[in-house]
C-alpha cells in the first residue's frame, strides 16, 4: 500500500470504519444510534458516499431492522453492513442467525459496552461469548476480528469483507468502547471502487438481482424443513468452518519465546498487557503476550505448543471471565490458567495486571 | 370434430401464466394464497417484468412463495420483510420489489418493519394477506382476529377485555405520507379476482415510478384455520370480515 500523505489521517476507531467502509466498495450500511459507536452512522452521514461511490447509508428504525436490510443487501451480492453497541447486537442475532443459515456475507460491527442489560456505556469485553460462541439459534460460528488500534478498525474492515464473501458468512468485528472513541494515526486503505451488477453476476450467481432467462429463479433462504436436508446444510455449514479454523486464525505474539508466563488478552486489553510484558521484564519476571486477532477461529495452535514450555497462562479481559474457558480447553490442564478482569466498564491498568500475574500465577 | 379440431390458437380463451411453475402446492384447498399467486404470475408475464421482479417472502404459509412463481426471491425472518425489501430497492432501483405478508407476519411482529418503510416511502409494493389467523401453525389468535372469533388460542373466541381489538393496518398505513396507495381487495369471486389483479399491478407500476409504498390488503380465507368448507369459508368472510374490513380504496395518491 503506497502511504499518499493525504491518506494518514488522526481519527476515532469509529470514523476509520466509517471512511474504511466507503474505501473498499461497501455498497450499504444500515444502523441504529447507540453510544459508544454511533459516530460511524454520523460519519458515514458525513461523507455522503452516495454522492461519490453510490453507497447507500440508512438510519434503520432499530438494530432489527437495520440487519435485515443488511440480509436484503447481501441477497444481492452486495457489500452490506451494520454496527452496533452490545444491548443492540442482542437484538440483531436473530438476523446474524438468518444470516448465518442462508449463508450471506456481510460485516456486523461491535463497539462493546458494559452489560448486561442497558449496563453502561463504558467499554467491556463481555460479548465474547455471544460473538464467538453464536449468540443466536442454531448451530453456526461467524469469524470475529479483535482490532486494537484505530488501524486496526480500518483494516479489518476490509478484511471483514473479504472473510465474509470468501466463506459466505457474518463476519463480525469485536471491539471495545476505547477503540472505538480513542483517537490514532491511522493510514487508510486504498479506494477500491464497488462491483457493477455484471460482476456480481458473475462472482455471485446465487444472488437475487431478477431471473435472467439463461438461469432459474436463486432464492435466498435459511428453511428446509426435510431433516436430512437440513442435517446435509449444517453438515455444510460445519466443513465450512473447519475451512476457516485451518486457514483464518490470526494472532500476535509478543515476548513469548522465551516467557515463562503468558497473557492472553485482544483489544483494549492486549494493549493493556503490553505495557505489562514491559514492567514485568523490567522486575525480571519473563513475561509473554498473545493477542487473539480473531477470537473464531481461535489462536488454538500456538496456545497448546506455548503450554508444553511456560509455566502458566493468565487471560485478562474486560468481563468476568469468557476468552478464559478457551485458553484453558486449548491448555487442556498441562500448566496453571488464571483469569482476571474487571467489569461494569472499568479498564484494569498495567500495573493491576501485572500484580495479577504475581499473585496468581508466581 | 374431434378434440384436437378445438385445441388451436385462435381458439385460445385462458392460459396458465408461465411464470407460474408446475408444482404441487402447499396450500390447503379454499386458500386464498393460490389465487393472488395466480394473479401475481399474471401480472409479472403481462408486464414483461420476470428479470425485474424480486419477491421476499415472509414467515407464514406463504413461506413457500418462491416455488410457486418463477422469479428470485428472498425469504425474510417472520416480519422483516418490508426492511429486507428496503434494502433490495436502494441498491436495486430499477428493480420491481415486492414483499408477500400474512397478517400476522405483517400487523403484528412486523409492526415496526411494515410502518416505518412505509413512512419512508420504500418504492415497494406490499401484497398483505389478512384472513385473521395465524395459518402456518395452526390457527391462532392473530391481531387481526374479528371480535368473537374462535382460534385455537381464543377457544371461546376473542374477547375485548382480554386480547383488545382488531388491528386495521391498511387504515393505520393510509395515514402515513410516505405511502401513495392503499386498497383491501378479496378473490372469493371472478370479479374480485379481476379487481385485485388491477390493484397489484397498480402498485407494481407505482412502485417503479417512485410514487411511494403501495399496500394491496388481499382479505383472504383460511378453511383450515377456520375450520370451515371453502364455501362457508367465502360466505363467513363476507359476513363476517368485509364489515370490518370493508372493500375499496382508503388512499390512492
Amino acid at each position: 500500500m503506497t502511504k499518499d500523505k493525504e491518506d494518514i489521517t488522526l481519527m476515532k476507531g469509529n470514523e476509520a470504519i466509517a471512511h474504511a467502509a466507503i474505501r473498499c466498495g461497501c455498497d450499504g450500511y444500515f444502523g441504529y444510534p447507540i453510544t459508544p459507536q454511533s459516530e460511524i452512522l454520523e460519519t458515514l452521514m458525513e461523507l455522503e458516499p452516495w454522492k461519490t461511490s453510490g453507497m447507500i447509508v440508512l438510519q434503520a428504525e432499530s438494530e432489527v431492522a437495520a440487519i435485515n436490510m443488511v440480509y436484503g443487501a447481501a441477497g444481492c451480492g452486495k457489500r452490506a453492513m451494520t454496527s452496533s453497541s452490545s444491548p443492540g447486537v442482542s437484538l440483531k442475532q436473530e438476523g446474524i442467525s438468518y444470516m448465518a443459515g442462508a449463508e450471506l456475507p456481510g460485516v456486523i460491527v461491535n463497539v462493546m459496552r458494559g452489560g448486561p442489560g442497558l449496563g453502561t456505556i463504558q467499554p467491556s469485553q463481555a460479548d465474547y461469548f455471544q460473538a464467538v460462541k453464536g449468540g443466536g439459534h442454531g448451530d453456526y460460528k461467524m469469524p470475529v476480528l479483535a482490532p486494537a488500534s484505530v488501524q486496526e478498525m480500518a483494516d479489518f474492515t476490509v478484511l471483514a469483507f473479504e472473510l465474509a464473501f470468501k466463506y459466505l458468512t457474518p463476519t463480525m468485528i469485536l471491539a471495545d468502547g476505547i477503540i472505538g472513541q480513542m483517537m490514532e494515526k491511522v493510514v487508510l486503505p486504498p479506494y477500491q471502487p464497488r462491483l457493477t451488477e455484471n460482476e456480481i453476476s458473475t462472482k455471485y450467481p446465487w444472488a437475487t438481482l431478477g431471473k435472467t432467462n439463461d438461469r432459474k429463479p436463486n432464492y435466498i433462504s435459511s428453511l428446509e424443513l426435510q431433516s436430512e436436508e437440513m442435517e446435509r446444510i449444517n453438515l455444510r455449514l460445519q466443513a465450512r468452518y473447519r475451512e476457516i479454523e485451518k486457514n483464518e486464525v490470526r494472532f500476535e505474539q509478543i515476548s513469548c519465546d522465551d516467557a515463562d508466563y503468558v497473557f492472553v488478552a485482544f483489544g483494549t486489553m492486549a494493549r493493556v498487557c503490553q505495557k505489562a510484558v514491559a514492567l514485568a521484564r523490567a522486575e525480571g519476571i519473563k513475561a509473554g503476550l498473545i493477542r487473539p486477532i480473531t477470537l473464531y477461529p481461535f489462536p488454538t495452535n500456538i496456545i497448546q505448543e506455548l503450554s508444553t514450555r511456560v509455566k502458566g497462562f493468565i487471560s485478562i479481559e474486560m468481563s468476568a471471565g469468557q476468552m478464559v474457558e478457551d485458553v484453558r480447553l486449548a491448555v487442556s490442564g498441562r500448566v496453571p490458567v488464571e483469569f482476571y478482569g474487571r467489569m461494569g466498564g472499568i479498564v484494569p491498568s498495567p500495573d493491576e495486571v501485572l500484580n495479577a500475574l504475581k499473585t496468581k500465577l508466581l | 370434430m374431434n378434440v384436437c379440431d378445438i385445441i388451436k390458437p385462435e381458439n385460445l380463451v385462458y392460459e396458465k401464466t408461465t411464470v407460474m411453475n408446475d408444482v404441487p402446492m402447499h396450500y390447503c384447498p379454499g386458500c386464498s394464497h393460490g389465487v393472488v399467486h395466480k394473479i401475481l404470475g399474471e401480472i409479472i408475464q403481462e408486464m414483461g417484468i420476470q428479470e425485474k421482479t424480486i419477491g421476499v417472502a415472509p414467515v407464514g404459509c406463504a413461506v413457500f412463495a418462491y416455488k410457486y412463481l418463477d422469479i428470485d426471491w428472498q425469504q425474510a425472518a417472520h416480519g422483516r420483510a418490508p426492511a429486507v425489501a428496503t434494502a433490495i430497492k436502494r441498491l436495486l432501483p430499477d428493480r420491481y420489489v415486492f414483499t408477500y405478508q400474512g397478517d400476522g407476519d405483517l400487523a403484528a411482529i412486523g409492526t415496526a418493519e411494515t410502518i416505518h418503510a412505509c413512512n419512508r416511502g420504500e418504492n415497494i409494493a406490499i401484497i398483505y394477506i389478512n384472513n385473521g389467523i395465524y395459518g402456518m401453525t395452526g390457527g391462532q389468535m392473530a391481531p387481526t382476529t374479528l371480535i368473537g372469533m374462535k382460534s385455537t388460542t381464543s377457544p371461546n373466541g376473542r374477547e375485548l377485555p382480554v386480547a383488545g381489538y382488531p388491528l386495521d393496518m391498511s387504515k393505520l398505513l393510509a395515514q402515513l405520507d410516505g405511502v401513495c396507495y392503499v386498497t383491501r381487495q378479496s378473490v372469493h369471486t371472478v370479479a374480485a379476482v379481476k379487481k385485485a389483479k388491477k390493484a397489484i399491478q397498480k402498485a407494481f407500476e407505482n412502485s417503479i415510478q417512485n410514487k411511494g409504498t403501495s399496500i394491496v390488503e388481499v382479505v383472504s380465507t383460511c378453511s383450515s384455520g377456520w375450520r370451515m368448507t371453502p364455501a362457508e369459508s367465502n360466505n363467513w368472510m363476507v359476513e363476517n370480515m368485509f364489515p370490518v374490513y370493508p372493500m375499496g380504496d382508503l388512499k390512492d395518491v
